[in-house]
């Protein structure tokens, strides 16, 4: 077995500016955050997803993840987080390639929505002022954001999982560093 | 079992505990107080609410070594969220040197070490109670509002099961009639502050005890705004530029309330005033109640009339 | 001319020194020592443990001379020490069966296996202020021996479960919740609810469990038996896998028996009121297994009727840490607010006197 490479190197801190940086995506569907991190996680896990489970998967949280036994192995230890055996029983689910449909992960209930999922999405790249057209809450008039190597038919889904409002799932995208948000409450249109 | 000698920081199992800035610090606990792991559990909590406007998220509140009731939420949330390069106001009542405010910034003075400041321009986070600044808030900043009772049906409907249920099906005619109520009687609806808002359309919410002249600020923020309700054990955000009404009808729309009259330090005619109380003899004066917001109006007429 | 109130960084520290000397008192009478509060105020220390939900007699202690015998405040220093604290995992269930007695008492039986263990109570003593303890450095009366008691000795509730007339509790699977990590929820499991009233404000469940005796829900109790004493706690940690001893507590332990009528599924039986505190808390063990078999009455197919049935009233009321800061904020300003209602009521106001004259016409 090999050697892991480090988790956060302040864990402290680190884990804050993640934090803080996915809390300005959530709150601002579209806009791109540097999850800040010098991360070296093992592949296919990019700096961005590792940092935010590390920010924020826990014992608490159960993992479902697609990313092989290194990346497993990493994170258990990182986070301690348990793993799910299916996709649906999951508090946070990773995705380094085809994730499991939307419908499938956590909805929540009407009266505990917050119970949905948040699905960690590795894509290729991330770029503003193209791409998707968002509105909805956290964004002034429209926020464009094109996504690179999103999963096949992923608006529509979207559409679907938007439809089951206050239930639903929430999406944090992830290309290398850089992070961008999905919040349920966002609506799509194809650029 | 135990001997005092047992209990140094190091004896206590705590990771993470000595941070930068040490000196200034206390010492024995970890960067804003709160563990990691209860951090992490916030923040979680916080991120979903951020996800679903106006819903109350149930969190794993933890005693503070400040009375529930005294902010113990607002201080979960921003000791959540505080970092090494945030600058924090507190304020209460729109001021900066209320006890209680005083007591919060000192608390995270002590166990952040981060920058405090008394200008809204300057913070990133403010944590409040009871007030809105009177200054627009910007993109790059966060309001952290302490509220006392999250669930804006309690006084209609004490149990939270049954509240539960009524957000669930975003049945909240027992607020309107509670409204309708007012106006029939008494001519308005007679709620003066923590009046009811409904954000994104959606779920029903209090806006904290905030005088219902600050509601309409809170329509299409520009700032994140955070709620943190430590002793009821809830939180719940409204995410930027997003719909917030003020509840009313089509023949009694909404007014917000304030004292008809000019601050008598800045004259500000468009401000939430207090009222003062100067003389056993009915005298009294109306005051801003955002001193910020205040002393830069001041400061403003004073520099003008020196250029004249 | 009215000048905007500066100064409250200065009006706080010039309260905590005021606070600091009221504490002390006259520094011409000896400064107790923790030791004297753990030793001489035992009592004390076990509510403070109790409400403060951590078992810690220097700790407890120590809050009590900090918080000048205020015993919320005490309880309140330990709960937000407790917070800070890792926590490793939860301890094996503990053996009261195996107790280490000091005082073990049935109501309803003349005698049975283990005897009745009067031990050091308050019952029987004649409530006369005793002025010999007025004069210092008396020598007191020496007490007798403690007989030695027995290893194990059996539970009267376990007595007539064997008999089939006591229903039986479902042994739980999994790890019961826990509301210093969960917000409650409802309906509220059973652990959850004793969890809350063991360190539930005793005045709290004094009152309500006096409540069901007097006819605000359906109680009948007996005490089945009070034990008072010394248990061991043991953990397993994960890495071991099997459970090592981490030291004593002195527990309180109550089983409360209360008739059941019956329903279309149980027996008539005898159902269980249960209490467990920290420390020797006689009064608020009972209390809690009255409160306790009335929170049952759901769970029974009992008519919820009285506050002590009531999970929600009861669960959100108990906590007096919660109670007291909620209480106490009403003295924080909240001139804002009271602004608002005043220019409120004086608009109301306006428009009645304003309608006046014109009913007079």
């Amino acid at each position: 077995m090999t050697m892991l490479t480090a988790g956060f190197a302040d864990p402290v801190l680190d884990a804050q500016a993640c934090f803080r940086a996915v809390l300005e995506a959530m709150s601002r569907p579209g806009r791109i955050q540097r999850a800040g991190s010098a991360l070296t996680p093992p592949a296919p896990l990019n700096q961005a997803a590792a940092a935010v489970l590390l920010a924020l998967a826990d014992a608490d949280t159960p993992l479902w993840l697609d990313a092989g036994a290194e990346a497993e192995a990493w994170l258990r230890f990182h986070c301690g987080a348990p793993v799910a055996a299916a996709a649906g029983a999951a508090a946070f689910a990773l995705a380094t390639a085809a994730p499991p449909a939307l419908a499938a992960l956590d909805q929540g209930t009407e009266e505990e929505p917050q119970r949905g999922a948040t699905l960690v999405l590795q894509v290729e790249a991330l770029e503003e002022g193209e791409g998707w057209h968002l509105t909805g809450p956290g964004i002034e008039r429209e926020h464009r954001l094109r996504v690179t190597g999103a999963p096949a038919g992923f608006v529509a889904a979207w559409a679907a999982n938007r439809a089951g409002l206050p239930c639903g799932v929430d999406v944090i995208l992830c290309a290398g560093d850089r992070l961008a948000a999905l919040p349920r409450s966002v609506m799509i249109a194809e650029g | 079992m135990s001997t005092p000698d047992d209990r140094s920081a190091e004896g206590r199992g705590h990771l993470n505990r000595s941070r930068p800035n040490e000196g200034t610090m206390m010492e024995g606990y970890n960067f804003a107080y709160l563990d990691e792991a209860t951090k992490r559990m916030i923040r979680r909590a916080i991120l979903k609410a951020v996800a679903i406007p106006g819903h109350q998220i149930p969190f794993g509140a933890r005693e503070m070594p400040l009375p529930y009731g005294w902010g113990t939420g607002g201080i979960q949330v921003t000791a959540s969220i505080l970092g090494p390069a945030d600058t924090l106001k507190v304020i209460d009542q729109g001021s900066d040197d209320t006890t209680n405010a005083i007591s919060i910034r000192r608390f995270f003075r002590r166990v952040a070490g981060v920058a405090t400041t008394e200008r809204t321009a300057e913070a990133s986070v403010i944590q409040t109670r009871h007030r809105i600044p009177e200054r627009t808030l910007r993109e790059d900043q966060i309001m952290v509002y302490q509220v006392p009772q999250p669930e804006p049906l309690f006084k209609l409907e004490p149990r939270r099961a049954e509240t539960k249920r009524l957000h669930a099906l975003a049945d909240y005619g027992l607020m309107h009639v509670r409204l309708y109520e007012d106006i029939a009687r008494l001519g308005h609806i007679a709620k003066a502050y923590d009046y009811p808002v409904m954000v994104n359309g959606r779920y029903l919410m209090s806006p904290s005890p905030i005088p219902a002249f600050d509601n309409p600020k809170m329509h299409r923020m520009a700032a994140l705004q955070l709620f943190g309700a430590g002793r009821e054990k809830r939180i719940y955000a409204i995410p930027p530029y997003t719909e917030v009404r003020s509840l009313d009808f089509e023949d009694h729309p909404f007014r917000p309330i304030r004292a008809p009259h000019a601050c008598a330090f800045c004259g500000s005619t468009d401000t939430y005033l207090d009222e003062v109380i100067t003389d056993d003899a009915g005298g009294r004066m109306f005051v801003c109640s955002d001193t910020d917001f205040c002393t830069e109006r001041q400061d403003a007429a004073a520099s003008r009339e020196a250029a004249e | 001319m009215y000048v905007a109130v500066k100064g409250g960084e200065r009006a706080i520290s010039a309260a905590h020194a005021w606070l600091e000397e009221t504490r002390r008192g006259d520094p011409a009478v000896p400064e107790l020592t923790i030791a004297q509060i753990e030793q001489q105020m035992p009592l004390a220390v076990d509510r403070v443990m109790a409400e403060g939900s951590c078992h810690d007699r220097f700790l407890a202690a120590l809050a009590i001379k900090q918080a000048k015998g205020d015993l919320i405040e005490a309880a309140f220093l330990l709960r937000a020490y407790r917070t800070t604290l890792p926590r490793f995992g939860a301890s094996e269930p503990l053996d009261t069966t195996r107790m280490r007695l000091r005082r073990r008492i049935s109501a309803t039986y003349k005698d049975l296996p283990g005897g009745q263990v009067l031990g050091p109570t308050f019952d029987y003593t004649h409530r006369l202020l005793d002025f010999a303890l007025a004069a210092e450095g008396e020598d007191r009366a020496v007490a007798p021996e403690m007989p030695a008691p027995a290893a194990e000795v059996p539970r009267v509730t376990e007595l007539l479960a064997r008999e089939g007339l006591m229903q039986r509790e479902a042994l739980a699977e999994e790890e019961p919740g826990d509301l210093t990590r969960q917000p409650l929820a409802f309906p509220a499991e059973r652990p959850v609810r004793l969890q809350n009233l063991a360190r539930g404000d005793e005045g709290f469940l004094l009152a309500l469990g006096y409540s069901t005796q007097r006819g605000y829900g359906n109680a009948h109790p007996f005490v089945g038996e009070i034990r008072v004493g010394h248990v061991t706690v043991e953990f397993t940690p994960p890495e071991l896998g099997f459970p090592i001893e981490l030291g004593e507590i002195g527990i309180t332990e109550c089983q409360m028996v209360n008739q059941f009528k019956g329903s279309r599924t149980e027996p008539a039986q005898f159902t269980r009121g249960y209490g467990l505190v920290f420390g020797h808390g006689e009064r608020r063990a009972m209390a809690m297994s009255l409160v306790d078999r009335g929170l049952r009455a759901r769970e029974l197919g009992e008519d919820i009727t009285a506050p002590a049935q009531d999970e929600e009233f009861v669960l959100y009321h108990s906590d007096n840490i919660e109670a007291t800061g909620f209480v106490e904020h009403l003295k924080l300003p909240h001139y804002v607010d009271f602004q608002s209602e005043l220019e409120n009521l004086r608009s109301i106001r306006r428009t009645a006197e304003a309608a006046l004259p014109e009913a007079a016409e």
